[in-house]
């Protein structure tokens, strides 16, 4: 990838702690790109402020806030269409994992993670996707998950979430393409980050920086919908088409 | 020594001994004392790249840094780095050196992690004139398990910044670092390599050296005429300006465990004779890449496999001057005798450079470095022949690269060492200091 190259350079990132977050940006502060970054972490955010700085990025500004509180996204998100001027690139990284056996027992576990994962994201894409329509550019990107694909008895509830927000993004994108307003979903497999520290590693893991460059690439080339890394696709595929007679039966 | 269960393993370099522990990976420095504290205790390591069982803990936990990778501020008039400890040498060169920096002191793999360099107060090919890579920290903070943060320099709590320079990770968990770079104008190396033929040659070449970089590589099979015989080398920064771009991500990597037989007498002999003639003429003077002139193995990643299941074992000792020729010959002789000896042996003179760390390993005299295939009996009884004479000679050995010392041997290398544990972290431990302190036993 050529230096800068079909790469924004005026980038929003919500749950900008995230590590798939941090590899993605990483690249893009190589470039000299400004960032607006939002997460709810004051020491961690810091850190990624001066990393993004240090790597050089030529302007970032670190806003505090938990993103479940959607009441307060309209005032967060003029502060940085403001302080960026124009936003090119609007990443999308906060979630939360859950507790599946929780989520089984108890309602408010289950809406906590639908609160973090979905609601939130609609929130914010609301007002994005009005922004980027009237501006008639950019790129509004959206960590989801192969997870939102089917309806596992592992993890459904956080599935359910993603598997809503992928809907929901389709939407939108059927909306706002029009506009010239890129649209991506992003749906990783499993990656080595804070989120899946728990799980014993296994051969489909992948690094953080080899999702990043998949979705940097997928921003490029203006795609609508990619798995990363690309062989989730095929998993997928033949997950989506076991018969639902067999899929119940299975432990996965 | 056979690996019997599945579950996931921090290994050391060596690969032996082995052991296991609950492994945490840190992201933050700000998630450290961990919100569930470990019940046993623990230890942070970073990428493994040690040798024996200083980067081990048998049923503890060990915190593994790698996530750690922030660079947190760049001053590109004074080439000073601050960045988290787990940020890898690999990591600070792929973004200095497109700035026109270097690294102060490097060892022979790029792929260690800032923390570990200052735990084991690292050395390179530059010893004799830059120290070793404590001389380049300028601080750091060290937080205890008990949440405690303690900014170190040579001047602010200057016994902490001792201690934990070549404290083997036993003094706490080193959070972030603050380390000088040095400038360069292009990758290349000016590269001198000249063949010599025993220990008196090897003594010459080092005393007339003048080149920022020197190292030997020294064949530890050859016997008769041919015993002690080298590539002795030297290399300097160029001062002609040229590319300063990033290297490219190594694309090798050694896909499984060779059978343990694979690396015997006779391909070893037959490899450090194609290497030793590899460079026909006597001298040989050229323009080569940084990369294979300091890391002529990271090119294939896990070549340790290539040892196999069974694991390698280094050795390092250095000798004082005074007694280096005698020691160093009698060493190599007893290697050669053995037919153990691998193909990756190194000597250098180390300079007169006092290093900052209370328990750092260098000091003036010969150092050499090598490693050995496990087979058993013979190789741990090769090692045991090697440390009495490194003892006789009044020498040290190193404890990164390390896994059979005896704790005596350890005590009279380190006499310091009673001194140095009031520094140690009261939840913290590791295997390599149970052993030298003689609470676990040298497996047999
Ligand atoms: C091919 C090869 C060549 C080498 N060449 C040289 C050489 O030329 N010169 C030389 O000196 N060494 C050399 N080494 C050894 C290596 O440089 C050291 O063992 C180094 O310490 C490894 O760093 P690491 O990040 O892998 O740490 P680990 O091996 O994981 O840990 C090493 C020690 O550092 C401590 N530690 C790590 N991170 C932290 C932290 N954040 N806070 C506190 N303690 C911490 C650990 O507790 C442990 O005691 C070589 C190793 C290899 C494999
Ligand atoms: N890792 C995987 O295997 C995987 C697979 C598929 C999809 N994904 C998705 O990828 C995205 C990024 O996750 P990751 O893997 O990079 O894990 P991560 O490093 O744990 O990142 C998740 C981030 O979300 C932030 N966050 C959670 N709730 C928040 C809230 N209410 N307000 C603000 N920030 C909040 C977290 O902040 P704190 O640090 O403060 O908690 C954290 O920085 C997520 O959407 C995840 O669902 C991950």
């Amino acid at each position: 990838m050529s230096k800068g190259k079909g790469l924004p350079s005026r980038v929003l990132a919500l749950g900008a702690t995230s590590a798939i977050a941090e590899a993605t940006l990483r690249p893009l502060a190589e470039s000299g790109a400004s960032f607006f970054l939002v997460a709810r972490n004051a020491q961690k955010l810091s850190a990624v402020s001066d990393d993004l700085l240090t790597r050089g990025a030529s302007a970032v500004t670190a806003y505090v806030m938990d993103l479940d509180d959607t009441a307060a996204h309209p005032a967060m998100l003029e502060k940085a269409a403001e302080s960026l001027g124009t936003i090119d690139l609007a990443l999308l990284a906060h979630g939360v994992l859950g507790e599946q056996a929780d989520a089984e027992a108890s309602y408010a576990a289950a809406e906590a993670i639908l609160r973090t994962n979905f609601m939130s994201a609609v929130s914010l894409i609301t007002w994005l996707a009005n922004y980027f329509e009237a501006s008639r550019q950019g790129c509004l990107a959206v960590i989801s998950s192969v997870a939102g694909d089917r309806g596992r008895k592992s993890n459904y509830v956080y599935g359910a979430s993603k598997g809503a927000l992928n809907v929901f993004v389709d939407g939108v994108r059927n909306r706002i393409d029009r506009s010239g307003v890129h649209v991506l979903t992003i749906k990783p497999g499993f990656v080595a980050t804070p989120m899946t520290a728990h799980i014993k590693p296994n051969p489909l893991f992948a690094q953080p920086e080899q999702v990043a460059k998949d979705i940097l690439g997928a921003i490029r080339k203006r795609k609508d919908v990619i798995y990363t890394p690309p062989f989730w696709a095929i998993i997928m595929l033949i997950l989506r088409s076991v018969p639902r007679s067999i899929f119940k039966k299975l432990n996965v | 020594m056979a690996r019997s269960d599945s579950r996931p393993r921090f290994e050391s370099w060596g690969r032996y001994p082995e052991m296991q522990a609950e492994v945490v990976p840190l992201h933050w420095t700000a998630d450290y004392p961990l919100a569930k504290p470990p019940a046993a205790k623990q230890l942070v390591v970073g990428a493994g790249r040690s040798y024996g069982d200083v980067c081990l803990l048998e049923n503890g936990t060990l915190i593994q840094t790698l996530g750690m990778d922030r660079l947190l501020h760049f001053d590109r008039e004074t080439g000073v780095l601050r960045c988290e400890a787990g940020v890898t040498l690999a990591q600070i060169l792929d973004f200095a050196v497109p700035r026109g920096f270097f690294l102060p002191v490097t060892p022979g793999t790029k792929y260690v992690t800032v923390g570990g360099a200052i735990a084991n107060d690292i050395h390179g090919k530059n010893h004799h004139v830059a120290g070793t890579f404590g001389h380049h920290v300028l601080q750091f903070e060290l937080v205890r398990s008990d949440g405690n943060r303690i900014l170190c320099s040579p001047t602010v709590n200057a016994s902490w910044f001792a201690a934990t320079i070549g404290g083997m990770g036993l003094t706490g968990m080193i959070a972030w670092a603050e380390v000088k770079l040095r400038p360069i104008v292009s990758r290349q190396i000016d590269y001198h390599g000249e063949k010599f033929v025993g220990i008196d040659e090897f003594l010459t070449l080092s005393r007339n050296a003048k080149a920022e970089y020197t190292v030997a590589w020294i064949d530890c099979v050859a016997t008769g005429k041919n015993f002690a015989r080298g590539i002795f080398m030297q290399g300097e920064h160029t001062k002609e300006p040229g590319e300063l771009k990033k290297s490219p991500q190594p694309w090798l990597s050694f896909p499984f465990d060779l059978p343990a037989v694979a690396l015997n007498r006779f391909s070893m002999a037959a490899f450090n004779t194609v290497y030793y003639h590899k460079q026909f003429p006597k001298q040989k003077t050229a323009k080569v890449d940084y990369e294979p002139f300091f890391y002529p193995l990271d090119s294939v990643l896990h070549w340790n496999r290539m040892y196999g299941k069974n694991g390698l074992l280094q050795f390092q000792n250095v000798l004082p001057h005074a007694s280096g020729r005698e020691g160093m010959i009698e060493i190599l002789k007893a290697i050669t005798r053995s037919g153990l000896a691998s193909f990756l042996a190194v000597i250098k003179f180390f300079g007169d450079i006092p290093s900052l760390g209370m328990m750092s390993f260098p000091q003036p005299g010969i150092m050499l470095a090598l490693d050995f295939p496990i087979r058993e009996e013979v190789s741990f009884d090769l090692l045991e022949r090697l440390a009495k004479i490194t003892l006789e000679h009044g020498g040290r050995m190193y404890s990164a690269k390390d896994a059979r010392m005896t704790a005596a041997q350890y005590q009279t290398f380190y006499p310091q060492w009673q001194e140095f544990a009031r520094y140690i972290d009261p939840g913290f431990d590791s295997a390599f200091w149970q052993r030298v302190t003689g609470r676990r036993p040298i497996d047999e």
